[in-house]
């Protein structure tokens, strides 16, 4: 069967659902979101459901406290019958060694040049904040109340839903498997794993972690590749932690949920490249030797679950978002490098302006794909 | 009744208190899958890890789509397979690194 739209956008995750959105608040008409699972069955439903302002680059601070500032009206603005659960307890972000702390004295400067409320606390101040962090080795930390913990699964529900209320199709269990293109080498249809096609003058690639694999279709090898991170959950138990605590230098973030239970993910410096979201029991010991250590009072709480999900990571850590430029109407929103749920309002507006033509909220014309080939990287220093 | 009046609820997740009206809402939706259901509602992702209300979500997708239990896909059993505390992890790890006695 044969259909037609204005833009198809490949990947039910979050990115994908705020882009559909974004576009059809902007009069978009005909917009078809492919997904082929479930929505945010991907790296979107997987991740640690942090949001933060402290970043350690101009661009990734802009993207993330201008994508915060939405998120705090989402649930009015997509008229979401449900809670996205935004818990704004802040990011206590701490440091373990002299170049660590240089570097975060930097970042505070930045973020506080950006508008961010960002600042630096002493290892008693962090104390305070979280009274059973132990502060064996600390030697300072930096704090923003305006970062936190949100849903991501009702974060993309409310997308999804708003975006359908406006006529956009959203259809899961539907595989893209190849996409076409005219003689001029624009992008002009979607086939679909059924034999379905679907023509239209644009294509977005939200992906997420198999957003290469999207890119194959379209003849083009996106500089992405997706590693594994593990991640738990604890039972639920009485407040005890606000803000989240994370350390780089054990590679470990942890935060309390409104629901109450802890979510905690470590970063694996050897994991090989790829596709597997398999667990491992190792990952359990050393997550759990982490951060006991570093908050012992933490040794009684009950792990439940364990998962793992993909990052799909660029060599900068930065996301690449545009126009691929030979192939024209093929769009991306990929590569965030493990920060694609929190900068998603951001992006979902940045595409939509992108796609329609009109003026941008902010200049991005540095995340373009074109910066691998002028080799102007500027490396994120703050991930897990 | 409830207390002030309200209708009875039947709770079918005990350990998030999820209800079957909640439940059947989010069926009606188009929510019709084990896991989106999880996902979006919480049941089954408590203590018990749904041990109790898996096979009750089954059910209620059944009733509402004609979907016989066996074409449904279950979402993924995910370890541990009964809570474990944090410190008994750390104990493992110090013990096979030898001495450390946590």
């Amino acid at each position: 069967m044969k259909s037609a739209a204005d833009v198809v956008i490949i990947g039910g995750g979050v990115n994908g659902t705020a882009i559909a959105y974004n576009l059809a608040v902007r009069g978009c008409r005909k917009v078809v979101v492919l997904e082929r699972h479930t929505l945010a069955s991907g790296s979107t439903g997987r991740c640690g459901a942090g949001v933060r302002m402290q970043w350690g680059t101009e661009m990734n601070c802009r993207l993330a406290r201008d994508s915060i500032l939405r998120f705090e009206g989402l649930n009015d603005e997509l008229e979401y019958d449900g809670d996205i659960e935004f818990k704004q307890g802040g990011y206590l972000i701490l440091a373990y060694h002299a170049r660590q702390w240089e570097q975060f004295q930097k970042n505070v400067a930045l973020q506080e040049s950006l508008g961010i409320p960002s600042r630096l606390v002493s290892p008693a101040e962090a104390r305070k904040m979280v009274p059973h962090l132990d502060l064996g080795g600390l030697i300072g930390a930096t704090y923003c109340p305006k970062d936190g913990h949100i849903n991501p699964f009702k974060t993309t529900q409310a997308y999804a839903e708003a975006a359908a209320r406006r006529g956009v199709e959203i259809r899961k269990f539907t595989e893209a498997v190849a996409i076409g293109k005219d003689a001029s080498g624009r992008v002009s249809r979607v086939v679909l794993a059924n034999g379905d096609e679907i023509e239209t003058r644009v294509l977005v690639n939200a992906g997420g972690p198999y957003s290469q694999l999207v890119g194959r279709m379209a003849g083009v090898e996106l500089p992405v590749h997706s590693e594994r991170h593990q991640i738990l959950v604890t039972e639920p138990v009485a407040p005890k932690q606000g803000p989240m605590v994370l350390s780089f230098a054990h590679g470990l973030y942890c935060q309390q949920t409104p629901h109450g239970s802890f979510i905690m993910g470590l970063g694996d410096p050897h994991e090989p490249r790829g596709f597997d979201i398999g667990h491992s029991w190792s990952f359990l010991e050393d997550v759990a030797d982490k951060v006991t250590t570093m908050m012992p009072a933490l040794k009684e709480v009950r792990v439940v679950r364990q998962w793992a999900g993909l990052y799909n990571m660029t060599p900068d850590a930065q996301p690449i978002l545009g126009e691929i430029p030979d192939v024209p109407g093929f769009y991306v929103a990929i590569g965030f490098s493990g920060h694609g749920f929190m900068l998603a309002p951001t992006t979902g507006v940045l595409l939509a302006e992108m796609i329609l033509g009109q003026k941008p909220t902010m200049d991005i014309s540095m995340l373009t794909i074109e910066r691998f080939a002028r080799g102007e990287l500027i490396r994120e220093p703050s991930v897990v | 009744m409830g207390p002030e009046g309200s209708k009875p609820k039947t709770v079918i997740c005990r350990c998030e208190d999820v209800t079957v009206e909640e439940i059947r809402k989010l069926i009606e939706k188009g929510y019709q899958t084990p896991d989106e259901i999880k996902r979006l509602s919480r049941c089954g992702m408590g203590q018990c890890q749904g041990r109790t209300c898996r096979n009750l979500v089954l059910q209620e997708i059944g009733a509402a789509t004609g979907r016989e239990g066996k074409d449904i896909p279950m979402s993924t059993f995910r370890p541990p397979t009964k809570p474990v505390k944090l410190g008994l992890y750390a104990r493992a790890r110090a013990e096979h690194e030898g001495g450390d006695d946590r």
